[in-house]
This record gives C-alpha cells, structure tokens and sequence, in this order.
C-alpha cells in the first residue's frame, strides 16, 4: 500500500509536467513528455545525443569517475575511522584538521583540483573524494565507538588478541554503521560526479550530456539526463538498501 | 586448580585528582572444584576483583597465581560470563559458542563438533541458527554459559549473570548451573549481591566490607546440594549474612 503511495506523487508530477508544458508551448522552456520518452527509451543510441556519446555511454562513464573516487575516498576513511574511533590521541591529533575541512564544500575544492590535476578524471575523481570522504569517516568514527564495551572483554577474555579484536569484533560491530556513511557518501559522490561534469573541461559523462545539450538548445535531452541521473541514484541506494537489511538487520532488533 | 589471590589492593585516581581506595589487601585461596560466591553491598569492588582475576584490569598491587604461577594477563584456564550485552548480535548461537575456539584457529567442523555439546548441555539444541535478538534473556545467558564453557576453562568467573532475569528464571538457572558445576567439575567464582542465590549455590560465601573492600568474614555453607532454600540451618546463614550486609551498607535495622 504505501508503494503504491509512493507513487501517486510522480504521477501527479509527470501530468502537471505535461499540462504545464502543453500550455507554455515552448520546448526551449519546458519540452514535452512525448520529447524526453524517445531519449529514455533509446539509451543506447546517439540519434538524440547529436555528436556525443549515448545516455548509456555517459552515464557509465559517469559510474566509473564516481566508483573510483568513492573507492578512494572509502579505502581512507575507514582505516582511519577505525584509528580514530579506537585511540583518542588519533583522533586529537586528526580531529581539528577534519572539522576545519569538513565545512569547504566540494565544488569549492574545483580551482585548486584543475590546478593540481588539471583537466581530466584525477580533478573529477578529487572533487568525489572530497564530497565522500567525510560521512564515511564521521560514520566509521560513530561505528567503532558504538561497539560495546562488554563485547571487547569477552572477546580478550576468550584469548582474543589484539588484531582479533579488530577483525572479529570491532569491525563487525561497526559494519552496520559504517554502512550508512557509505551509502550516504555514495549519495554525495554521485551528486559531485554530475556537478564536476558540468564545470569546462570533461568531454563525457551526464554531467557534460545535460551541458552539452544545453548548448545545443536539446531540452528534451537534457530533461532525460536528469531523470536518468535520478534513476541511477535511486537504484543504487535501493542496492545499499537491500545489502543492509541482509546483513545488518541485527542492528535495529538488539536488545 | 588452585587459584591464588594473595594481598590483592586496588586504587583508582578520579579526574579531580583524588585517591580512592576500592579494595584493600585481599587474599583468598580457591580450591579445585570449588564454588565461591562473593557477597557485599553495592560498590565494594566485588566486580573488580573479578575484572582483576580475569586480567582485564591490574591490581595495584598483590599477586594472583594458578597452582603456583603468577597470572598477569588475560589466562586460557578463565573464562567470564558478564551480567548481560556480552553476545554477539550479528553472531548467531552456535558462532557465539564457538567464537573462543575460533579465536585460537579451530577449524569450523572441528569447533562445532565440540560446541554441539555444550549447546546439548544448555538446553540450546535445536537454536543454534537463532540470533540473540530472538532468545529470551534466560536463554540469552545459557549462551554466555555455553561460549565460557566450550573453550574448557577450569575456572569460571561469573560477574553476577543471573542478576538481570526475572525471579522464576533466575531460580530454574541457579538450578542448572549447580547441574552444570557438578558435571564439569569446574571452580567457580561467583559475584552476587542476593544473598539467597549466594546461599543456594556456594560452597563458601565471601563477604566484603563496604569500600574499601576487604574480606570481613568467610561463611562456609554445608549440606549437601541442591538445597532447601527455607530449610534449617540456611535461615540461620542467612540471617547472618543479611546482618552482616545491612551493617554495610549503613542500613539501620
């Protein structure tokens, strides 16, 4: 019942979108249904996309640039969350540096990133990085912390040692949480993958696709890039979903 | 197996600097197969001594020794059973168990082979595929008991485990662990403050002074198990302890 629910609202949407675009009569404002469903429904082909690759093509070039980054960003944050959350002169010695950067946000890094790494996917990877790093930490931080005291003492009292601890107990105990800082930093890294596309220099991805049709005067191209930016977002957090209630149910039903 | 403690005193140093003293110059000798209960009002560092036999706190000063050899660290002849929290949510029972033999590199056939029977023993057959979050909290501690048990201590070290569960639960486990204590031959150190359950199971119950903790009397408890809770001469134990305990705790009578 209540997915049913979810959806009258993107029905109400898609009809007031198309009575709005029906009345205004200007495809360079809004386009029309009919316009953007050929572009969705084709997305393999580059009839629409004149002179740039298909909404498929950008859009797994946009996944790479935001797998790497986000892998990136994760392969950091959690060591060193995990240091963190564990040793409080880790986290005194990392902590003011962390809060102080935490605020820039992303496309404010886009000068120094085209000056360090110039045009190209190292300056769109940083811009990921940065925009993921943070939650994934901060979560991890959260994670670590949240391991039971009671569960480490048994743990070294049933002989486990040091690195033990870290890999049967610490680390499974903050999987759950370490979870929704990477599911809410994939978030961020998707949204800065698509914001670092549209900026000059990158000649593929959706970012680039929506400017590029921009330029072109193709509103309906640039309408079903933004849905299919939507899309993919959702179901990749849906992926994030379905992997936290497998494996991290327990968090929500312990007592 | 004897387990030494010999002149055991503890100091903790608060924030604002002060020295606070929770045990003084404890000594006892536990013998092989003996059940101890450990009774004293509430923050007479009756836990602490336990953390302290476990190795998960040091004593300021004072030795613990097994059969002569001075323990410094966490001992494979020990195992802990915690009040409650102590299992592994994303572990279900028979990885709980097991987890001990995991942590010396048992391979899985092998430690579950060995766990089957202490899951038999506690009554946990037919759970071994349930998570914590689906037992009650009676069954919950059959777990503890299962897991400090399937790595084979001599030892059991129980930080009053029972103290969480409802009266009827409480009674029907204070049952199976004398069971259990009887089959195993384990030693046993049991921390409680209800003298009733000290009385039911010990062997001798050791009372501590308020803080800091010092041993004031050490009450053998005879006849055979299991015992009449209300027969002659438990009242009179009883009676005894309660007067020694309500003196500390600044009770009037």
């Amino acid at each position: 019942m209540t997915r049913r629910l979810g959806l009258v609202l993107p029905l109400l949407l898609i009809f007031g979108w198309e009575a709005a675009a029906i009345i205004i009569n200007n495809p360079f404002y809004l386009p029309r249904l009919e316009s953007v469903i050929p572009v969705l429904l084709n997305p393999f082909s580059t009839d629409f996309t004149l002179g740039t690759g298909s909404l498929v093509d950008n859009a797994l070039v946009s996944i790479e640039r935001v797998t790497i980054g986000f892998g990136i960003a994760a392969a950091v944050a959690i060591p060193l969350g995990i240091g963190m959350g564990r040793s409080s002169r880790i986290n005194d010695f990392f902590d003011t540096t962390i809060e102080m950067l935490r605020p820039v946000p992303p496309l404010a890094w886009v000068p120094l990133a085209l000056a360090w790494f110039k045009l190209g996917i190292a300056s769109i990877v940083f811009i990921i990085f940065i925009g993921s790093v943070f939650p994934i930490l901060l979560n991890t931080i959260d994670g670590v912390r949240s391991v039971k005291k009671t569960w480490i003492e048994v743990g070294t009292t049933l002989g486990a040692s040091e690195r033990q601890v870290l890999s049967c107990i610490i680390v499974p105990g903050a999987a759950p949480t370490i979870w929704t800082g990477l599911r809410v930093g994939f978030g961020i890294a998707w949204m800065c993958v698509v914001a670092a596309e549209i900026l000059p220099g990158p000649t593929s991805g959706l970012g680039y696709l929506i400017m590029y049709a921009y330029n072109q005067g193709q509103m309906n191209v640039i309408v079903a890039g933004m849905i299919t930016i939507g899309l993919i977002g959702l179901a990749i957090d849906i992926l994030f979903k379905i992997v936290e209630r497998r494996f991290f149910s327990w968090r929500g039903l312990d007592r | 197996m004897t387990l030494m403690l010999r002149d055991i005193s503890r100091t903790f140093t608060t924030e604002k600097g002060e020295t606070i003293e929770a045990l003084s110059r404890i000594s006892l000798e536990v013998r092989d197969q003996e059940f101890i209960c450990i009774l004293g009002p509430s923050g007479c560092g009756k836990t602490t001594i336990l953390r302290i036999i476990a190795g998960l706190e040091s004593a300021t000063s004072g030795t613990i020794s097994i059969n002569g050899t001075t323990i410094t660290q966490p001992s494979p002849q020990m195992a802990m059973i915690f009040q409650e929290y102590s299992l592994y949510p994303w572990r279900n029972v028979q990885d709980n168990v097991t987890l001990g033999l995991e942590l010396r590199g048992m391979k899985k056939a092998e430690r579950e082979e060995r766990a089957k029977n202490y899951l038999e023993l506690m009554g946990l057959k037919g759970f071994e595929r349930s998570f914590p979050y689906e037992l009650s909290g009676g069954m919950r501690q059959r777990v503890a008991v299962a897991r400090a048990l399937a790595i084979d201590p001599s030892i059991l070290l129980m930080d009053e485990p029972f103290g969480a569960l409802d009266a009827q639960t409480r009674n029907r486990m204070q049952h199976e662990l004398l069971h259990i204590w009887q089959k195993t031959k384990k030693t046993i150190l049991f921390v409680t403050h209800s003298v009733d359950e000290a009385v039911f199971l010990a062997d001798r119950i050791v009372v501590l002074t308020r803080r800091p903790g010092t041993i004031r009397e050490i009450v053998t408890v005879p006849g055979e198990r299991p015992r009449e809770r209300t027969g002659e001469p438990f009242v009179r134990i009883r009676r005894h302890l309660l007067d020694m305990i309500n003196e500390e705790s600044g009770a009037v009578q």
